[in-house]
Parts: structure tokens; sequence; C-alpha cells
């Protein structure tokens, strides 16, 4: 596989050309750094452009220059900011119950048990599912009061089954979510887990420290730029969850689960305005960037190092 | 290395692709050029018949090639609108609904059905179902199969609490059967209905509700009327019964999660589509196939307004550079014989049902299919273009036949499932949803001339 | 001795505990699957196992056409945004700038627009450029989609290298490309390997673009799966059926390439 994976690397003849002054040297790599830029500012043009427009799919007669229109719509809209609002608590309980079960996991699975590999592969397995299906396969056969298992256990404990989806919509997208990307946090962390060196560990224990005291002063900060990666990758693909609400509870009830993704989406693909659609799709960008500042200063820092 | 075997792989199918035209050009010694045409349908029972069957269209059209795209219902709304609002292009049949096709005439995207074949028999379609597809007086798509509602009861369980289902049922009367029949130790629930929110989803039955106790969407000024008395009383009724006599997890239940409910024994009533009789009524998906009985759609204080009609129809986007080709298989798929075919090969349970007044006059399906009658009924009753108790601008059953309702349907739909879960109560939940859609009208620019 | 006796037995029985929960769903898919219909609405154990719903999803899709899509989708994706990341990274890395952390982070944040923002644009730029349903335009797509990760993953990895052997390189007469090729590509090797394998299965799963952007001749098997999800009628064990062959594949491959992807997050990012 990784034999594929470098063949193509040198699809740049350009760059095979010999007589590179040291000078020219970090100008040579310039020219795939603005193929780069040019293919994230292309489809950022474009949102811009159509969000100072009336442009409506369905009804090419509404056209013309729509100044802020779009915009003022968006933020008056009193579903906007419930839409902020779970998002971010969206992502940060995701987070949290990823990283920290995550972190708890990767310890449990680092050390030696019978049939330990392929435990490991079964907990690793639930990130290969397509989200569509997590969701489905949780809502229809897991979470669903009558027929799904939960509630069927439930009933034979003689318990009244739990109505996930009507009493806690956030809560169970929230673990539905989680269930997908625990493996994800999992994974991360067992590599770290693992080049931790065990000479400090044995030192640690010469020492007289108990397993907390070694995985608090030890284990914890050797992983924390690990814990950085995943906050980093996980928080790029939670801030647009989609398929889980859709599936799931198509946003309410009310607007109890409705996410800026799914706002967009009604905007984009039920009322088909395109205009709206990409005013929401700008501060989806402008969301990102106060999230991404966030993580720099918290995050990212340690990556630098 | 992959972009290689990419055009490797294309190569090799295109080879094979001419060796194969080659073959069946000479085969048939047709001096025509080959067409191939997209077809983009739903992944519904009756569609997948027809994708199985089309080898039998291919026979008799050895020049018309079909590929087909199934996918299901809301992934193809939203790809085959993308693709004919930006004339792309991509499909030459498109599978639509009632809801679309008026629409999408309006904006000239479709082409239309006319000089069909004499034995097409165009005055056979359904007169309910054919004014649906029809813009200016000429048809813009024809009917695949259709659907109205009706309401399913368990005999068994009637007969147990001693109860029989009046021939035309009233609301009032719904509601003091469903509370004699719920028993929510033994999980039987008195009425199962859709909660979850959409505007095909619960906002279905809803419409058809509020029509059906003196509501509507919109008055003549195109001035939203869900704060009404008549919404409230609906609304009132519909979490009332639900969070008497309804099963759990309402407020995500579908009409394929609430037709699990009532084939695995868990309702007593259901109020839905009538594409569910076939489904019920079928022992392989059914564990209640025998105590199925039928009724039509319960009457609230308006009797006689529009209830629910939907079409699934096959139309020619003006952007299909094979429209020909494309018409033909279209008038292949609709016609008597096509019916015909199907039960040939499936029996005539499996016939795509509700377009056609032939269907129901003959006997054979009558005989295999004893819900045919309610369902006719039902659909001749449905009235899309009538009038509620005071009168529209717009028209549809449990739909309002304007662009913007998708979005509306559905965000009014999300507020209502917010009652039955308790998060807010009626009148909040219809202030809402009467603010968020005077905004959305707003912004589209009504009242239009 | 007792004593440890316990506490294996204690992490032996919490790690299975773990690993079997996380696991079920997936093992309830696949028990569904076999079921019946009728029966798969039902939490019953017991139930008799029939081969009807695989026999209903091969007789009505070409799976061996999906799946082929998803793997030439997925590997040509992958594959071109490792092309194009990799002189981006070096540079990054061992050219810095004042800017190369801006861009870095901007880069990102892209990333995180929801994707139904910019259908519209996107299709479009499609229909004009005659990229709509071909692998081509869904692999260029994944490419820059999956771009800003690899980019940010490989430049992780790139810092890891210490400058000094790049200079020895250079001062033996390497030029830019032989640098690359011949010096940092043999170190960072692992690290390339397990950004492929992470982009390849963020390209699998990915089921907006795919659904949106193809129509029959580049359909990967998410398309194969909107075609058995949510029809009138139930379907849950039709849909477990098309989903554990969907999922196959790239689960199987995720077991055998567990080691791989581990070591090389080892090498870079997590130390």
């Amino acid at each position: 596989m990784s034999a594929s994976l470098t063949g193509p690397a040198p699809g740049h003849d350009a760059k095979a050309a010999p007589a590179a002054r040291p000078v020219a040297r970090s100008l040579l790599v310039m020219p795939s750094v603005l193929v780069l830029l040019a293919w994230m500012i292309v489809p950022l043009a474009m949102t811009l452009w159509f969000s100072v427009r009336q442009y409506n799919l369905l009804d090419p007669s509404i056209h013309g220059f729509a100044g802020i229109d779009n915009y003022t719509y968006l933020v008056t809209d009193p579903d906007f900011w419930a839409s902020l609002e779970n998002t971010l608590i969206l992502l940060v309980a995701v987070l949290v119950i990823t990283v920290c079960l995550g972190t708890l996991l990767a310890v449990l699975f680092n050390q030696p048990f019978p049939g330990r590999n392929v435990a490991r592969v079964l907990a690793i397995s639930p990130f290969f599912v397509m989200p569509t299906v997590a969701a489905l396969i949780w809502k229809n056969l897991l979470m669903h009061p009558i027929y799904g298992v939960l509630g069927v256990v439930a009933h034979a404990f003689g318990v009244p089954p739990v109505d996930w989806f009507a009493h806690y919509p956030l809560f169970s997208v929230i673990a539905i979510v989680s269930w997908e990307w625990l493996p994800f946090a999992l994974l991360i962390l067992l590599t770290a887990v693992q080049s931790l060196d065990t000479d400090q560990l044995e030192a640690a224990r010469m020492d007289g420290a108990g397993s907390i005291a070694q995985f608090f002063f030890i284990t914890l900060p050797h992983l924390s730029r690990a814990i950085s990666v995943v906050i980093m990758i996980e928080t790029i693909f939670l801030l647009s969850v989609f398929a889980e609400i859709f599936v799931t509870t198509a946003g309410g009830p009310g607007n109890a689960t409705t996410n800026l993704a799914f706002l967009i989406y009604s905007r984009a693909l039920l009322q088909f305005d395109v205009g709206g659609a990409s005013a929401g799709g700008m501060v989806a960008i402008l969301l990102a960037n106060i999230v991404a500042f966030f993580l720099v200063r918290t995050v990212a820092r340690r990556l630098e190092t | 290395m992959s972009m290689k075997s990419a055009r490797r792989s294309r190569f090799l199918r295109t080879a094979l692709g001419t060796t194969i035209l080659a073959c069946s050009v000479a085969g048939t010694s047709s001096a025509m050029a080959d067409a191939t045409i997209t077809i983009a349908t739903v992944n519904n029972g009756d569609m997948v018949v027809m994708q199985k069957l089309s080898s039998e269209f291919e026979k008799q059209h050895p020049d018309i090639h079909l590929r087909w795209v199934v996918l299901e219902e809301n992934v193809l709304r939203q790809r085959v609108t993308t693709d004919i609002a930006t004339k792309a292009g991509q499909f030459d049949i498109m599978t639509i609904g009632n809801y679309e096709v008026p629409i999408w005439a309006k904006q000239k995207w479709l082409v239309p059905m006319d000089n069909l074949p004499a034995n097409y028999d165009v005055n056979d379609l359904l007169k309910p179902v054919a004014q649906g597809l029809t813009y200016e007086g000429k048809l813009y798509g024809l009917p695949f199969y259709a659907e109205s509602a009706m309401t399913y009861y368990r005999t068994d369980l009637f007969k147990k609490a001693g109860l029989t289902m009046p021939a035309s049922p009233d609301y009032d009367s719904i509601r003091g059967m469903a509370d004699k029949l719920t028993d929510k130790a033994g999980q039987t629930y008195g009425m199962c209905l859709r909660g979850k929110p959409g505007w095909g989803e619960n906002m279905a039955y809803v419409t058809t509700l509020v029509d059906a106790m003196g509501g509507q969407w919109f008055d003549m000024a195109w001035k939203p009327t869900i704060n009404t008395p008549a919404w409230n009383k609906a609304i009132t009724y519909y979490s009332d019964i639900l969070k008497a006599d309804g099963p759990p997890g309402i407020s995500s239940n579908g009409f394929n999660e609430t037709l699990a409910l009532f084939s695995s024994g868990h309702c007593a009533m259901w109020i839905d589509s009538t594409v569910a009789a076939g489904l019920l009524y079928d022992k392989k998906q059914s564990q209640v196939s025998d105590e199925v009985g039928f009724a039509p759609m319960p009457t609230g204080t308006f009797k006689g307004g529009p209830t629910w009609l939907w079409s699934w129809n096959l139309a020619i986007p003006v952007s299909s550079k094979q429209q020909e080709a494309a018409k033909t298989f279209v008038t292949w798929a609709t016609s008597k014989e096509y019916i015909a075919l199907v039960a040939r090969n499936n029996g005539w349970v499996a016939i795509p049902p509700g377009t056609r007044q032939s269907t129901y006059d003959n006997p054979e399906y009558k005989k295999v299919a004893p819900f045919a009658g309610f369902v006719l009924a039902a659909i001749n009753s449905a009235n899309p273009d009538g009038q509620t108790a005071n009168p529209r601008p717009y028209t549809g059953g449990q739909f309002v036949a304007i662009p913007e309702f998708q979005g509306i349907g559905t965000q009014v739909g999300q507020t209502i499932a917010g009652v039955l879960t308790g998060q807010s109560s009626v009148a909040q939940a219809l202030a809402a949803a009467q603010s968020a859609t005077a905004r959305t009208m707003r912004q589209a620019g009504y009242p239009k001339k | 001795m007792t004593d440890s006796l316990t506490k294996r037995l204690v992490i032996a029985i919490l790690g299975w505990t773990v690993a079997l929960l996380l696991f079920f769903p997936i093992f309830w898919m696949v028990l569904t699957s076999f079921k019946s219909e009728t029966d798969a609405i039902t939490a019953r154990l017991a139930f008799a196992p029939t081969l009807a719903a695989y026999g209903e999803v091969f007789a009505r899709a070409n799976y061996l056409a999906f799946a082929l899509n998803s793997v030439v989708i997925s590997v040509g994706g992958s594959v071109l945004a490792l092309a194009f990341a990799i002189p981006a990274a070096y540079s990054m890395a061992f050219h810095p700038t004042q800017r190369t952390r801006g861009t870095l982070l901007w880069m990102l944040s892209t990333k995180m627009l929801p994707p139904v923002g910019v259908l519209v644009p996107i299709y479009l730029l499609f229909r004009t450029t005659h990229l709509l349903d071909t692998r081509t335009g869904l692999i260029l797509i994944y490419a820059l989609m999956n771009l800003p990760i690899v980019v940010w993953m490989l430049f992780t990895f790139y810092k890891e290298v210490p400058h000094e052997i790049l200079e020895a390189g250079r001062m033996d007469g390497a030029n830019t490309w032989a640098e690359v090729w011949h010096l940092l590509m043999p170190l960072t090797l692992p690290g390339v390997a397990s950004t492929g394998l992470l982009s390849l299965i963020l390209c699998w799963n990915e089921a907006f673009w795919s659904l949106n952007l193809t129509s029959s001749s580049a359909a990967p098997l998410t398309t194969f799966i909107a075609s058995f999800s949510s029809p009138e009628g139930l379907f849950f064990a039709k849909l477990s059926a098309a989903s554990t062959m969907a999922v196959a594949p790239i689960l199987i491959f995720g077991w055998f390439s567990q080691k791989q992807l581990v070591q090389g997050l080892t090498f870079g990012a997590v130390k």
C-alpha cells in the first residue's frame, strides 16, 4: 500500500528540472501553494458573490443585487442563534466525550490482556461506518423505543423505555456522533500511549507513584500533543455534522437539534435559496475562523514544539 | 496511478460498450442511431419493479438503452431539482411528485406530454391525478402511481374491544375509540400518526387535519393563517390524541417508522397514505396482514375540502437531448400494457395503483385488492384544487403548491414536533410558526401579482 | 501474585466489554442483514436466517460497479491530495515565512464550511467544465476536500525532521527534487502512508458530494446505499445488507492497515 501511495508523488515534472539555486528553492514550491490557494478561493469567492445576490433556483424571476439582505434575514431568524448554540454544544460535548473516554480507553487497550488485538480492532471499527448508515442503525435498530434494542431491554426489565429523540434529542445526536468519533480518538491516542517511554514509568513506579499518579503526571502530559491532533481534526468535521441530524430528528423537535449545517441545508436544498444559503455559508466560515482562532491560542501552540 | 487506472478502465468500458453496441446494431440491422437515456427514480417498490421489467422495453426498442439512477426520495429530490434548475441535463427522465410538476412547468423546465398515441388512452387517467399534472391545459408529466390517504385499523382489536369502525368516521369518534383501544402496558397504541418534522412527513398529515378543522395555510392576500382558532383546534387534537393514545417516539416517526409499528402489531389505528394498504396486506412485510381493516379518512367540522393526493410521475426536462426516446419510455411505463405486464409477472396486487380507471374496473384487481374501492374513492374525493372552509389562493391537498412550501413546511413541522414533546405549548408553537412563515413569505416577495 | 491476577482479569473483562459495546451496533447491523424484513423490526435474537436481503440487493444494483468507483475515487482523491500537499507541506515546514501559520489555519478553517453551502456554485462549475458524473470530477473534489488535513498532517510530520539532514543533502548538491524525493520521503514514509490511509477512509465515507455530483457512471457506494435507504415500506434488512456490503471493504482494509496507521502516526504528530 505504502509503495503505491508514494508512486504518484513525482507528478510535477517541472520540479524534476535540475539547477535549482538555493535562493529559488523556496520559490520552487510556490506553484503548489498557489494552486492550493486558488482551489480554496474559487468556491469561497463564488459563495461570497452569491451571498449578496437575490438568487433562488426555483424562481429565476427573482434576481438582482441583494446587498446585505440575505445576511439580515439570516441573523434575524430566531433559529439562527439557536443553531449557533447547538453547533457549539455539539462540538464541545463530542470533543469532551471522545477525548476523555478516548484517553481512558487508550490506556486500557495498552495493557496486555488475552485477545487484545482483536478487541482493539473491534473498538476501532465504528470509524469506518458511513454517517448515514450509523444514524439509521442507531435510530431504528437501537434507540427506537418500541422495536429498538434499548427499548426491548428496558421493557424486559419492566422499565418504561426512553423516548430518546423526543426527550433528549441533542443528547441522542451527541451520542451517535461520539460513537463515530470515539474510535478515531482512541486510535490516535493509543499510538501516543504506545510511544510512551516505559523506562520513565518504571522509574516512577520505583519512586512509589501509584497508577493514578502515573497517569496524571506522566501519561497525560505525554498525550497532550496527540489530544491536540484529535481536537483539531474532529473540530473540522463536527462543525458541519449533518447526516446524523437529518436522518434522526430533522432538526427538531422545535429547533432542539438544528445546527448551522442543517439550517443552511434547509435554505439551500428545501427552499433552494442560493443567496440565503451562501450567506449562511459565509457565517459558517466566520464561525470556523473564530473557532480556529481559539484553537490556535489553546491547542495549536502545542503543535509548534 | 489511479488516474491512469481510471482512464484504462474507462477505455476498457468504452471498448466493451462499442462491442456490445456493434453487436446489437448488427443484430437489429436498424439504421437509426441508438439513444441512451438516463432515468432518475425513487427507490420505492413500484419503481424497483419498473427497473426490473424495463428489460422488456429494451427488447421492444433495441435502439433505446436505459441507465438507472435509483435514490431515496429526499436525495433524489435535491438531486433532480439542482440539475433541472441549473439546466445541467444529467437526466432524460425524472421521477417527480405532483408538487413539482406544475411549478416546474410554469418555469418552462418540462417538455409537454402532448400528441400521445391513441392507444395510450389519456382519458383513462383518473381526473384528479391528471388535473394535478396539468398546467395551462397541457400535461407535463404522466402518472406512474398515485395515492390518497385513508384510515387503517385492526379488525381483531376492534372486535375484542367491542367496537365497530363507522363507514365514514369523524375525528370525535376516532378519539373515543383510540382511548378505548390503547393498552400501553401491552404496547398497543390506539392511534399512530406521523410526527417526524418535514413538509412531506408530519405536515402532510397535519395539513389535511387543519383543512378538516376549517383552517388553511394562507388567506387570499397570502398572509399565513397559522395563528387562527382552526389551527389551534387541529394541533390541540393532534397532540392530545398522540399524548394519550400514541406510541413513544412519535416525534421521530415518519411514514416508514409508523408502517413498521403498525405491521408489527403495535397500532390499533393509523391514518396515512393509501400506499400502505398494499404493504400491510403483504404477508412478507406485515405480521397483521389478516387483520387490517380500511375506512375513509376521518372528517372534521369542514367536510368535502381538499384531503390528500400524491402522485409519482415521469417527466422529461427540456434539457434532455433524447426527448423522443424518453417520451417513448414514459408512455410505455405509464401505459395499460405496462400495468398488465406487472400483473403477468408479479400478480395483480403488485401493480402500480391509483392512475387509471381501467385498473379499478378490472375484476381481477378487485378480487386480490379488497382495499381498491377505498383507494379509488379516496383519490376521487381528494379534491386538491378545491376550496378550504375559507377561500384560498393556492392549490394542493396535503401541501401548498408554491416553491417556498418545502422550507416553510419543514420549519413549521419542527415547531409542531416541539408541541408533541412538550417543548412548547400549542399557542406558543403556532405563534412562532406564524411569524416564521410570514418572514419567509416576505423574503420570497409575496403577495405576488 | 493474586493481586496482579485480579488486576489482569479486571482489565481483560473491562477491555472486552468496551470493545464489544462499541462494536455492538455494527454486529447488530450484520445480524439484521440476515433477517427477513418482518424479523428486522423486532429485536429478537431468535430468527430464521435468510440471504433474501442480499439476494434482493444483488438483483437490484450492480454492486461491483459501485465498489470499483469507490476504490478509484478514494484512491485517486487521496493520491492527488498527497501529490499537491507534499510540496506545500515541504515549503511550509522548511522554508516558513511569516504567513505560513496563518495560511495553514485558514486552510483548515475552509474545511469547516458545511458543503451544502457551496453546492450550487460547485454544481454550476462542474456543469460548465463537464465534470458532472465523472470520476475525475469527484477525485478533484475529494482531493480539494482533504487537502487541508493532509497538508496539516504532513506539515507536523515534516517539522520532526531535523533541518541538518536536508542541509547536508544540499551540500552534497541535491536539488529540491532530490531533497524531497530521496531524503525527506524515506524518512517520513510511514507518516505519509498514514495520512494517505486516513484520507482514504474519509473519501470512502463521504456522502454529500458523491450523491450530488454523480448520477450513474461515477456513482460510488454511498449512492448504492442511498438506493436502499428509506423507501416506502420496510427496508431495514435490505439497508443492513447493503450497508454491510458497503462498509465491509473499508472495514477489512482498516483492520489490516491498522498497524500501519498506528506506526505512521507514532512517528510524527503524536510524539
